[in-house]
């Protein structure tokens, strides 16, 4: 069935199967394939999105729910944080994305775009959080390389830097 | 992994999501927020070939109080009820055991009716809803009913609606009296081992995870109203109850977790 | 120029990674790919009578179904899935086919496979692929292996697949024990880990029918061993292989191996002549990637009447699943070395049997053996502190090598001679941070007050082994293939340099590392170097990335060879200065002659004059590229000290790990942020062995928990924030004297946490628990003193 999105401020209509699940809509239909997918019982957040400003596991909606929606991925991140004026450094990334390359909150990358997803949508509702509630605001998302040590500091960084 | 494929129609009313039910029978599935429903599709534990996506609803969305109690919409989300300040005021409980579901982005999703339907007694807010004497409304082909919480659960994953039903609201008692929830896992993002909500200072006391269904612990509730302590009243928490066994308990390890939570519970919403 | 090495320089491989712009294998496709959707085995062990594909062969973009059966007569390959470590002459070895032909042997194995030109397709089309059954007395478990009541494969008369001693001194081992004044004997252990990169495994083949040439894409930490052994197992002429890694999320071991899917992609692309591929879901993974650990270790030391050893007896069963993968059999060995710890035990006496089960295949996970050995050791130390009574530092101070003082080339019991060590250094400093007196303090004061919320404090002082290896070294233990390690550096006519790699990165940094090495000796920027690897187009030689090997093998060979290409520069500098090349200096990038500062170039501005080759000296060959094989003289043994705290409930059993430090010595650093990194990642990996993680199969050898639902991969909510500090100690095997830093973390880790959990439960008699120390069994524990190998009754 049609369904029509918008992805980091583009419009892409398409014609979808309603079983789509929306990161394959993404990754497969429309190419951005920056969101990853980890597991298959919205356990690991790899796939973390926001939809409507808000963090969602892309895995478990369906495209045919997100018609009509705003989403933005990894890839339109940093756009939004230049729309916002909150774009920093060299390369005008989302100050999360900074963070995250100064902090080593990264190493094989695989669950960073889902992760730098959902910090920034837990920011953006919490935006002066303990290191505790940063754990639990991260709770949903899993990373096997860093010990997640790194990525705490990375939020908290820019937590910080926000206050 | 991937769901078998199905058909897809948007509700355009609660209504109209009662006539499509009725009309596909039982091919048919609703679609709210989708946690619970599509890893049981994907799983292809649950292969419906109709889902009604009754998650547009958005007249459905709504935290009101009226009349001592507070109407919630089934449409609201958890993260709705967690930052609802009708809810902070009124009944904390039911915020705060919202804001222990799943991570942050299942709680984006995931709504308030649709957990109740979905009737998982592994999961804490029809527990919470149980515990604080709530009830649910639902809509059928003949207009709505009311089902009292304790009368709506009734085996794994089954509930007292009827196929051609839906739930529209749950109305929760305007409740500030002490209150508790115990959650025990081993990861924070899963399920309760075992958990016990304790409302309105213990005249309600719901257990997660200990049955079939959410479980109301009557033996405890009756003891402390007859004067026990919580300590006593908790050692019977389990009573009458025959709790699951999975990788992470078996019966006899819920039991005593049912009643050391009992406990922590009671003494939390006294203190 | 300041140096860059032992810098915190940020990641050049971040910017891609973190705007969504590298490519994982699933982000890659070809046109005209078909998807592969495996069929399953749901038996653990059962005959297959007949496998029915008319409904699949159907649907809608089903381009063909293969049964086992079908793809042996096809004959498709040469020989079945390679071991390439036969560790005795006499190994039991059944042949392990793609797509199990007559016999599935494990849950997971595959018995048919549907190749479909969409990927919901596929996974549709599998689901409609009817297997018919008889099911067979299955292995379940390791003890039901050793039992040798059932068999894993029905034609063998016994699932023991080989028996391994490393017994220097049997007389030494028998008088040791009998002179003891103290023996302590335990039964460890090491549950089924299930690796869990969060990238889950696929792969890609592209082949040009009529060239004859295959490109494999592969999520793999091992593209070149995957280009010998796809040769060897198809037929294919190494030269028509090209195998790429693109961005590959993660390994830790997982991702080492010669699967089916490789050797199915290759083949069905070939013979279909369109490009074959396939992503595994998490779900598959339970069944398909290969686990780790899976051993029983028996463990005995013999000391004196104040706890100094005299020696370590240890046997192990190991459980190598239903199949031989590619390392299988070697793992446990590479722990063999490992069970006298940092300790100075003159005598140690090591057998291992492998056995076979009916579970999913084992191989290397994260340590690789030396885990599962430095686990045995620390925890019989603490056995044997208690035993002695004294405390858990003083055992080990008693019996450190050397007395805890610096040492070099000390020849270990086990005959390998470790490069270098200094053990009390990281003891001392890893108490300090844990604050050691102040936590006993509040211990003995919780436990007085009889408090619900108990502290257990657990250390651990862990030795490994990497840099793997010295190509004699594995010679010996009859691994198939050599340790060495490949670079080139080539500098490009316009400055610039090409470093490649023989090394293959999955997530360490090595296009950092290696630049940040470059820089420093040949005096450049770091932007200015490119790093090629995991394409063996671009990089033609290399062993890959495993065994903490990256830096102190691959990471020296770059060292060399842009050794090399200086020393050719200078002779090209030597000619344009008309001077005595010993008379040329080198520093920071520069060549000068010494008292002459107008005569002065810098090694990049000598890119061109190699390439134009206008002006060489005579019989010089133009462009300015060196290459190395580096193979170490012998491994490097990184080493240090962990403790932890752990706060038990003790009404509920929950466990929180409430503090961890860790004091690690992996020699000279090159970048301490990667390094740190490392650290942070491996210690979770190993808190996560202690206390969340484990494979759980019932007696018929289902799994019980092949999901992230299940199958606990701790959140940052169940873990703390690390303090880590370092102690420095050259490696002697290398000229950078670096060590490896990949998997001293996990192997330093879990014997903490568990120690921890242990001293927390003593007043309870509880003196050993197993892995994972979950509530239900600490709660047991507590109130049974049932649920553990050794016992938990006082």
């Amino acid at each position: 069935m049609e369904v029509s999105i918008t992805v980091n401020g583009s419009t892409h209509s398409s014609d979808v199967e309603p079983r789509t699940l929306l990161v394959h809509h993404l990754r497969d239909n429309i190419g951005l394939t920056g969101t990853n997918i980890g597991c298959d019982s919205s356990s690991c957040g790899a796939c973390t999105i926001h939809m409507n400003g808000e963090s969602v596991k892309s895995c478990t909606v369906l495209a045919v729910q997100a018609d009509g929606q705003e989403l933005t991925t990894i890839e339109g991140l940093a756009a939004v944080a230049e729309s916002d004026g909150t774009a920093t450094g060299d390369q005008n990334w989302h100050p999360m994305q900074e963070a995250f390359q100064n902090c080593h909150a990264l190493q094989c990358g695989y669950c960073t775009p889902g992760m730098v997803m959902a910090s920034t949508s837990f920011l953006k509702e919490n935006p002066n959080p303990t290191e505790e509630q940063i754990r639990e605001g991260l709770e949903g998302n899993l990373c096997r390389c860093t010990g997640y040590h790194n990525i705490v500091k990375a939020v908290q960084s820019v937590a910080g830097g926000a206050s | 992994m991937i769901p078998a494929a199905f058909d897809y129609t948007v509700a355009e009313s609660a209504e109209h999501a009662v006539q499509l039910l009725g009309e596909y029978g039982d091919e048919a599935k609703l679609l709210a927020g989708g946690h619970s429903l599509i890893p049981m599709m994907k799983y292809r534990l649950a292969t419906p070939t109709q889902l009604v996506d009754v998650g547009r609803l958005s007249d459905l969305s709504y935290i009101n109080q009226e009349n001592g109690h507070v109407a919630i919409g089934a449409m609201t989300r958890h993260r709705d009820l967690e930052t609802s300040a009708v809810l902070a005021e009124a009944c904390p409980m039911l915020a705060h055991v919202a804001s222990l579901v799943g991570g942050p982005a299942v709680r984006h999703r995931g709504t308030l009716g649709g957990t109740m339907a979905h009737a998982d007694s592994a999961s804490d807010l029809p527990a919470a809803v149980l515990a604080l004497g709530g009830t649910i409304v639902a809509q059928g082909p003949n207009g709505r009913r009311e089902i009292a919480a304790t009368d709506f659960f009734t085996s794994y994953f089954e509930s007292a609606l009827a196929a051609d039903e839906m739930i529209v609201e749950i109305k929760v008692p305007a409740n500030t009296g002490g209150w508790n929830y115990q959650k025990f896992n081993r990861r924070a993002q899963d399920w309760a081992i075992v958990g016990v909500a304790v409302a309105d200072g213990g005249n309600g006391v719901a257990l997660v995870n200990m049955g079939s269904t959410p479980l109301r612990a009557s033996e405890t509730e009756a003891a402390l109203a007859s004067g026990a302590s919580a300590a006593d009243a908790a050692a019977m928490a389990a009573n009458g109850t025959t709790p699951p066994e999975d990788l992470n308990a078996d019966g006899a390890y819920r039991t005593h977790l049912a009643q050391v939570l009992t406990r922590r519970a009671l003494e939390a919403a006294a203190g | 120029m300041t140096a860059v090495m032992g810098t915190k320089m940020l990641r050049k491989e971040d910017p891609a990674l973190l705007v969504g712009e590298n490519k994982f294998i699933d982000d890659i496709h070809a046109p005209g790919e078909l998807w592969m959707g495996m069929i399953r085995s749901t038996m653990a062990h059962a005959k297959i009578n007949s496998i029915d594909t008319s409904e699949a062969e159907a649907m809608p973009g089903v381009v063909a179904v293969y049964t086992g059966e079908q793809l042996a007569e096809m004959g498709l390959w040469l020989a079945p899935l390679p071991c390439a470590w036969p560790v005795t002459e006499d190994i039991v070895n059944p042949p392990h086919n793609p797509v199990a032909v007559g016999e599935a042997k494990h849950v997971g194995d595959i018995v048919a496979v549907v190749l479909c030109n969409d990927r919901y397709g596929a996974a549709d089309a599998a689901e409609k692929v009817v297997v018919d059954y008889d099911p067979l007395p299955a292995v379940g478990s390791l003890e039901a292996a050793v039992a040798n009541t059932a068999m894993a494969h029905s034609d063998l008369e016994t699932n023991k697949a080989f028996h391994w001693p490393l017994v220097p001194d049997p007389e030494g081992t028998e008088k040791a024990f009998a002179e003891a004044a103290h023996t302590v004997k335990a039964k460890f252990i090491q549950q089924r880990m299930i690796p869990s990169p969060m990238e889950p495994r696929g792969c890609m083949a592209i082949p040009s029918p009529a060239g004859g040439d295959i490109t494999f894409y592969s999520a793999t930490q091992v593209p070149h061993i995957l280009k010998v052994m796809i040769a060897a197992t198809t037929g294919i002429p190494e030269s028509k292989i090209r195998v790429i890694a693109p961005s590959v999320g993660g390994g830790f071991g997982g991702k080492l191996n010669v699967d089916p899917d490789a050797i199915l992609s290759v083949t069905l692309a070939n013979h279909l002549g369109v490009p074959v591929r396939w992503t595994e879901t998490r779900t598959e993974a339970a069944g398909s990637s290969h686990q780790g650990r899976g051993q029983i270790q028996h463990m005995e030391v013999a000391a004196d009447e104040n706890g100094k050893i005299s020696s370590v007896r240890v046997h192990i069963d190991a459980d190598m699943g239903a199949y031989m993968m590619l390392i299988t059999p070697g793992v446990p060995l590479l722990g063999s070395f490992l069970y006298t710890g940092v300790y100075d035990i003159p005598n140690l006496a090591f057998t291992c049997d492998g056995h076979f089960t009916n579970l999913t295949p084992t191989d290397a996970y994260r340590g690789a053996g030396r885990p599962e050995a430095s686990y045995a050791i620390e925890r019989i130390m603490d056995m044997l502190a208690a035993e002695v009574g004294i405390t858990p530092e003083e055992i080990r101070a008693r019996n450190y090598i050397n007395g805890g003082e610096a040492f070099e080339n000390h020849e270990a019991a086990s005959t390998l001679v470790f490069d270098s060590g200094h053990y009390r250094p990281a003891h001392d400093r890893a108490l300090e941070m844990v604050k050691i007196d102040e936590l006993r303090a509040e211990q003995a004061r919780r436990r007085d007050a009889g408090e619900a919320k108990q502290l257990g404090i657990g250390m651990c002082s862990y030795v490994e082994i990497c840099g793997l290896a010295p190509s004699r070294a594995l010679g010996g233990l009859n691994y198939g293939a050599g340790g060495w390690e490949h670079a080139t550096v080539r500098m490009l006519p316009t400055g610039k340099i090409e470093v490649v790699s023989g090394s293959t990165p999955h997530g360490q940094g090595h296009e950092t590392a290696w630049s940040m090495i470059i820089a420093d000796k040949m005096g450049v920027d770091p932007n200015d170097v490119e790093v090629l690897h995991s394409d063996t187009a671009k990089s033609p030689l290399g062993l890959d990335t495993y065994g903490s090997r990256s830096l102190a093998v691959g990471g020296v060979a770059i060292a060399m060879a842009a050794d090399k290409v200086i020393e050719k520069a200078k002779l090209i500098a030597a000619h344009q200065f008309e001077a005595a090349p010993e008379d040329v200096q080198f520093e920071a990038g520069a060549f000068s002659v010494a008292g002459t500062p107008s005569k002065s170039v810098h090694i990049q501005e000598l890119g061109f004059a190699a390439f134009a080759a206008h002006d060489l000296p005579d019989g010089m060959e133009p462009n300015l590229q060196e290459q190395v094989s580096f193979d170490p003289p012998n491994f490097a043994f990184p080493f240090g000290t962990h403790a932890c705290v752990v706060e038990i409930d003790t009404e509920t059993g929950g466990v929180e790990l409430i503090d961890y430090v860790a004091v690690d010595d992996c020699g000279h650093q090159v970048n301490p942020m990667i390094v740190e990194g490392q650290l942070h990642g491996g210690i979770v990996q190993g808190v996560a062995q202690a206390l969340f993680e484990e494979a759980v199969y019932d007696e018929d050898g289902n799994i019980n928990n092949p999901s992230f639902m299940d199958y606990l991969v701790p959140s940052a909510m169940e873990v703390p924030s690390m303090q880590l500090d370092y102690t420095v100690t050259p490696s002697t095997s290398n000229p950078l004297g670096v060590k490896g830093a990949g998997e001293a973390g996990t192997i330093g880790s879990a014997a903490a946490v568990m120690n921890a959990v242990c001293d927390a439960l003593s007043p309870y008699g509880v003196k050993d628990m197993d892995m994972p120390a979950t509530p239900k069994r600490i709660w047991e524990a507590i109130h049974s003193n049932a649920n553990n190998s050794n016992g938990g009754a006082a």
